[in-house]
């Protein structure tokens, strides 16, 4: 039996070095796919291991495979209609609730431990063996360090997919802001703490699960859209970390290694989004945007011109080069095609199209590349905010499809205000600047948009993608 | 039917903790800059890997139905699997449709 054991560990070990590939290779263009079927196949094999050897360490009521089957069956069928169906729009939902699932999960496994374990624990607990109280400290750290860390992964998740699918209510959330969360944070590890004490209790297990949940819901409840890609990769690492902490439950190295590989990679993409914002963590975590930029909105009311599609299409007349701006806005109203529509005509008429991507446009990391790869606009064409913006000063248009904060001059101009300091693209350099969006009214920060207002600057009012078919039409009549 | 339990010693402790310290390392390294097209993937990729809980869950699945306490654990382990799978399932699965897209383009 102990040879199976190692034997079994070793192949774990495998597994985790595939998972180790499997990450190195998504993060560059040309190994990305590959890394993905070696992540893959790391999986395949670790669960071909788990289940041989529970075959072979089966006791005599053999291995309860009904049930095995059970779950992997239905996992498996909601797991693949999810992907297949899921549209590029939705992206970002469907991350969200996987990274949920993901935490759920190893919290469960925490908790199944547990209660399986619980009463012979207490039996144990008056006539200890050797070694026993180790396991039993690192097993119940575990459990609550799963539990705490999976269950807010959970329920953050959730209201993040349902704050993306526009489904959240905004009054909803729970009142006490910050001092609300850290009264949740010390009531979970209270209980954590008196389930040392005490396993086999049910109260304090009940506790710890509801106090959790609530802590993830505390948390993202209050964070605005623009922040999501912030959110999302942060939850995205917690999950690492609740199966890492499971790892220790259950005692497997796979686990340890792999869920801290992608807590860490998590934190990496984390770092990265907020420093495309230029807003620290515990910025993004701790201060709403709306508090701090309440006053900026409430000056006089300036109102902008609106223009019609056909006016604004004369100006790609004879233009050399043009800058297509996505933001979340194109997302929306899924404009996606008819943008490339519209570049492939520019493009027939001998003008250069380009497609500035800032790194926090749209809700999730990656967001804009994703769509505009659906539309098949070509990946060369896509550049990175330092790559473009020496550009702006010679692009005779700049077309921004729903994108605010991230064109936000007020970046450079208020150095002091809730937007300075943020990296931001420099339309405003463009000789004329089309902007497609619903209103003038201020995006995610709060703070009112100067360029809206400038004589360089044509404002199409309305839905991106019925503005953006007009002005297709336009072109094409050029 | 009373299950022996386990034992842990400092030795196994230790490794296992700087398995998990060097982990964490290791992972900053791993991917120190990304380009933004694979922003999206990786995170969904990474996310599959994190589905490796999918190994205890199977282990906790697998408890005999006998008794009230012992059926409350098997059925915690089902519905934890399930949710395990759907996290590896759908998470290879999708990091593969999006990478497939940003192939195609590459031509």
């Amino acid at each position: 039996m102990d040879q199976i054991t190692h034997l079994a560990d070793l192949g774990y070990l495998v597994a985790a070095a595939l998972f180790i590939l499997g990450i190195k290779g998504l993060g560059s263009p040309r190994t990305a796919v590959r890394g993905n079927q070696l992540g893959a196949a790391g999986m395949f094999l670790a669960v071909l291991i788990t289940v041989v050897q529970m075959q072979a360490e089966a006791g005599e009521g053999g291995v309860q495979w009904g049930l095995v089957a059970l779950g992997l069956a239905a996992g498996g069928a909601v797991g693949l209609l999810m992907a297949k169906r899921v549209e590029m729009t939705g992206m970002p939902e469907l991350v969200a609730l996987l990274n949920g699932f993901g935490g759920a999960a190893s919290s469960l496994v925490g908790l199944a431990e547990l209660v399986r374990l619980a009463p012979e624990m207490t039996a144990a607990d008056g006539d200890p063996a050797a070694g026993y109280a180790l396991w039993r400290a690192v097993f119940l750290i575990g459990v609550g360090a799963s539990s705490l860390i999976g269950w807010t992964t959970l329920t953050g998740s959730v209201v993040a997919m349902l704050k993306l699918s526009g489904k959240w209510n905004d009054k909803l959330g729970l009142p006490g802001g910050n001092a609300a969360k850290a009264v949740l944070l010390a009531g979970a590890v209270v209980s954590a703490g008196m389930l040392f004490g005490d396993p086999a209790s049910t109260t304090w297990l009940v506790a710890l699960t509801v106090t959790s949940c609530l802590l993830g819901v505390a948390f993202v409840a209050p964070i605005g859209g623009a922040d999501m890609p912030v959110v999302i990769s942060f939850l995205n690492s917690l999950s690492g970390v609740a199966a890492s902490a499971t790892g220790f439950v259950v005692g497997n190295n796979a686990l340890i290694i792999s869920g801290s590989l992608v807590g860490a990679a998590g934190l990496i993409l984390t770092g990265i989004m907020c420093k495309a914002m230029n807003r620290p963590f515990k910025d993004v975590m701790f201060k709403a945007y709306g508090a701090a930029a309440g006053s900026s909105g409430s000056g006089e009311k300036r109102s902008a011109r609106g223009y019609e599609a056909d006016e604004a299409a004369m100006t790609f007349d004879g233009a050399r080069l043009v800058i297509v701006v996505p933001g979340y806005g194109m997302a929306v109203s899924q404009a996606q095609h008819v943008v490339r529509e519209i570049a492939d005509e520019l493009e027939a008429k001998g003008t250069e199209v380009r497609y500035a991507i800032h790194p926090v446009a749209g809700r999730m990391p990656g967001h804009m590349n994703v769509l505009l790869a659906e539309a098949n606009v070509p990946y060369d064409k896509l550049y990175e905010l330092d790559d473009i913006n020496s550009a702006f000063s010679e692009c005779d248009v700049a077309l921004v499809v729903g994108a605010n904060d991230t064109v936000n001059p007020a970046a450079h101009t208020d150095p002091t205000g809730p937007l300075g300091g943020m990296p931001i693209l420099d339309v405003e350099k463009a000789r004329t600047t089309i902007i497609v969006k619903r209103s003038l009214s201020p995006g995610y920060a709060g703070v009112d948009n100067d360029l809206f207002y400038r004589s360089s600057t044509m404002m199409l009012f309305g839905d991106g993608k019925k503005k953006l078919t007009e002005l297709l039409s336009s072109v094409k009549e050029l | 039917m009373i299950a022996v339990l386990p034992t842990l010693s400092p030795e196994v402790l230790i490794a296992a903790l700087s398995v998990f310290v060097l982990s964490i390392f290791l992972g900053f390294e791993l991917i120190s800059k990304v380009p933004p097209t694979l922003h999206t993937p990786l995170m969904s990729g990474a996310n599959a890997i994190s589905g490796i809980t999918i190994v205890g869950a199977l282990v906790a699945a697998n408890v005999a139905m006998e008794g009230g306490r012992s059926s409350l654990a098997a059925g915690i382990g089902v519905l934890a699997l399930a949710l395990a799978t759907i996290n590896v399932v759908g998470g290879f699965l999708v990091t593969g449709r999006m990478l497939a897209m940003f192939k195609k383009k590459e031509r």
